[in-house]
């Protein structure tokens, strides 16, 4: 059976949630593996939405809001393009890849762009193949397993 | 009637926190009347048998810093904890794997490789690296082995009361101390499980008496490379400070010195990933909003993943390094 990524796609209330509902309401056909959460504003996700996003299985993010300009609250966005570049550097020094996460500007008009941004997004994260995240649950004997490796060299 | 029983221990940590314990002055003696001490590696000559040896239940009150990081740790945090009725986690280690956690960025092979082999000062041509067991004449030695991952005190064990700090602030150790002695003394209720004593609730920010202004930042500084302004906000004059990301109750004393806060005193009690919040409030106060400025501004924050993560790598979202 070939990999299904499960993705996160966190969409702005006024534009990018309305131009899915397009993409929609037009029969556009689009994977359908974006799992998305309806936030008032890109401006709202928190890092910490993607970090446990990941933590909790996600493959990859998205997050979709308006255009620079455009925002509903003025500069939401603003606050969205600043954050993203410093997350990208915390999921890079934790050695997850940073192309797990994108950010697209998608206007309520903008169905087509929608179905294409979800699809190249998907297939990209299906290339990457699973995310694996390293053990939570403590385990001490797994854990002190590592010492045959003193012997190792 | 018998004294109510206190052990004090150190798992990986520096030391700072027996110091800071110490540090109250005369307060100690408060703790040393009222109290039995029967277990403080640091302070003390007890031997692991005697806790052993000990009811279950027996210690009233332990206070155990330091992180989770080798077997040793493990065994007597399950210890100590299976012994006494109140577990508190002190200081930062304990809470939240301070600095110890920052191993999280490794793992453990490439640590022990730098340590026992590639580290300039080592001379260790046969590749010599310690074994967890030794036979001697006399029988078998052996040293405490690593864990791949570092853990805090709540991660490994259940813990009943959290008192965060790098070290704890003598005046909030004292302040708890004596409330636990009231408590104890007068049959009061205890605080409900998972309280977190001797901090504020507000950020280090809300303490801090430096002025704000609104920030905008074009590139982000060492401290040493600018003239800092004493009475002007750190972050504003482009120096990370990690006060909107971390917990009150130091009074802000490395701020208010002119040092950049560290983030020690663990989260605010609404925040779950303090890297990510210092992400958060960082974004905010950068001026600009050309993807290719941005890029440029973050990058001059120096060490960005140990400046955020100082304290709480082993507690954060992501938990540790993947690759």
């Amino acid at each position: 059976m070939s990999f299904e990524p499960r993705i996160i796609g966190f969409l702005c209330n006024w534009c990018s949630y309305t131009g899915a509902d397009l993409a929609g309401t037009s029969r556009m056909k689009y994977p359908p593996n974006v799992l998305t959460i309806r936030v008032m504003c890109s401006g709202r996700v928190d890092p910490g939405f993607i970090l446990d996003a990941f933590r909790n299985g996600a493959d990859g993010v998205i997050v979709c809001g308006c255009h620079l300009g455009d925002c509903h609250y003025v500069n939401g966005n603003h606050k969205c393009i600043r954050r993203i570049p410093l997350t990208k550097k915390i999921l890079e020094g934790m050695g997850i890849p940073p192309e797990r996460l994108r950010l697209e500007w998608v206007s309520a008009s903008e169905g087509a762009r929608f179905q294409e941004v979800i699809t190249s997004f998907t297939n990209e994260i299906r290339n990457m193949g699973p995310m694996q995240l390293k053990e939570w649950k403590f385990d001490p004997t797994l854990e002190t397993s590592h010492a045959a490796l003193a012997g190792k060299e | 009637m018998a004294k109510p029983k206190l052990a004090i221990y150190w798992a990986a940590s520096c030391g700072g926190c027996d110091i800071a314990i110490l540090d109250i002055e005369e307060k100690i003696l408060d703790v040393a009347n009222f109290f039995d001490i029967v277990f403080w590696p640091c302070a003390t000559d007890f031997k692991y048998d005697d806790v052993r040896k000990m009811e279950d239940k027996s210690i009233t009150l332990t206070l155990f810093n330091g992180a989770i990081r080798s077997d040793e740790n493990f065994e007597i945090a399950e210890l100590l904890r299976q012994k006494s009725v109140v577990m508190c986690a002190f200081g930062s280690c304990a809470v939240e794997g301070g600095i110890p956690g920052l191993a999280n960025f490794y793992d453990k092979e490439s640590i022990m490789k730098y340590a026992y082999i590639q580290s300039p000062s080592t001379t260790n041509a046969e590749s010599i690296y310690p074994q967890p067991e030794t036979k001697v004449a006399e029988g078998t030695l052996r040293i405490p082995t690593l864990y791949n991952t570092v853990r805090s005190l709540g991660q490994t064990i259940e813990v009943d009361y959290i008192i965060p700090g790098c070290p704890p602030q003598s005046d909030q150790i004292i302040a708890v101390v004596t409330a636990v002695i009231d408590i104890l003394q007068n049959g009061k209720p205890l605080p409900p499980k998972g309280t977190v004593l001797g901090a504020t609730e507000k950020s280090c920010c809300d303490e801090c008496k430096r002025q704000r202004n609104v920030k905008k930042i074009k590139k982000f500084v060492r401290p040493f490379s600018i003239k800092v302004d004493p009475d002007l906000c750190l972050l504003e004059q482009g120096i990370v400070c990690m006060g909107p990301a971390t917990r009150g109750g130091c009074g802000a004393k490395c701020v208010n010195a002119g040092v950049p806060c560290r983030g020690c005193y663990s989260v605010p009690s609404n925040v779950r990933d303090q890297g990510a919040k210092m992400a958060s409030a960082l974004a905010s106060v950068i001026d600009s909003i050309d993807p290719v400025e941005i890029q440029q501004i973050i990058d001059t924050i120096p060490d960005p993943l140990g400046t955020f993560y100082r304290f709480s790598l082993a507690d954060s979202a992501i938990r540790r390094s993947q690759s």
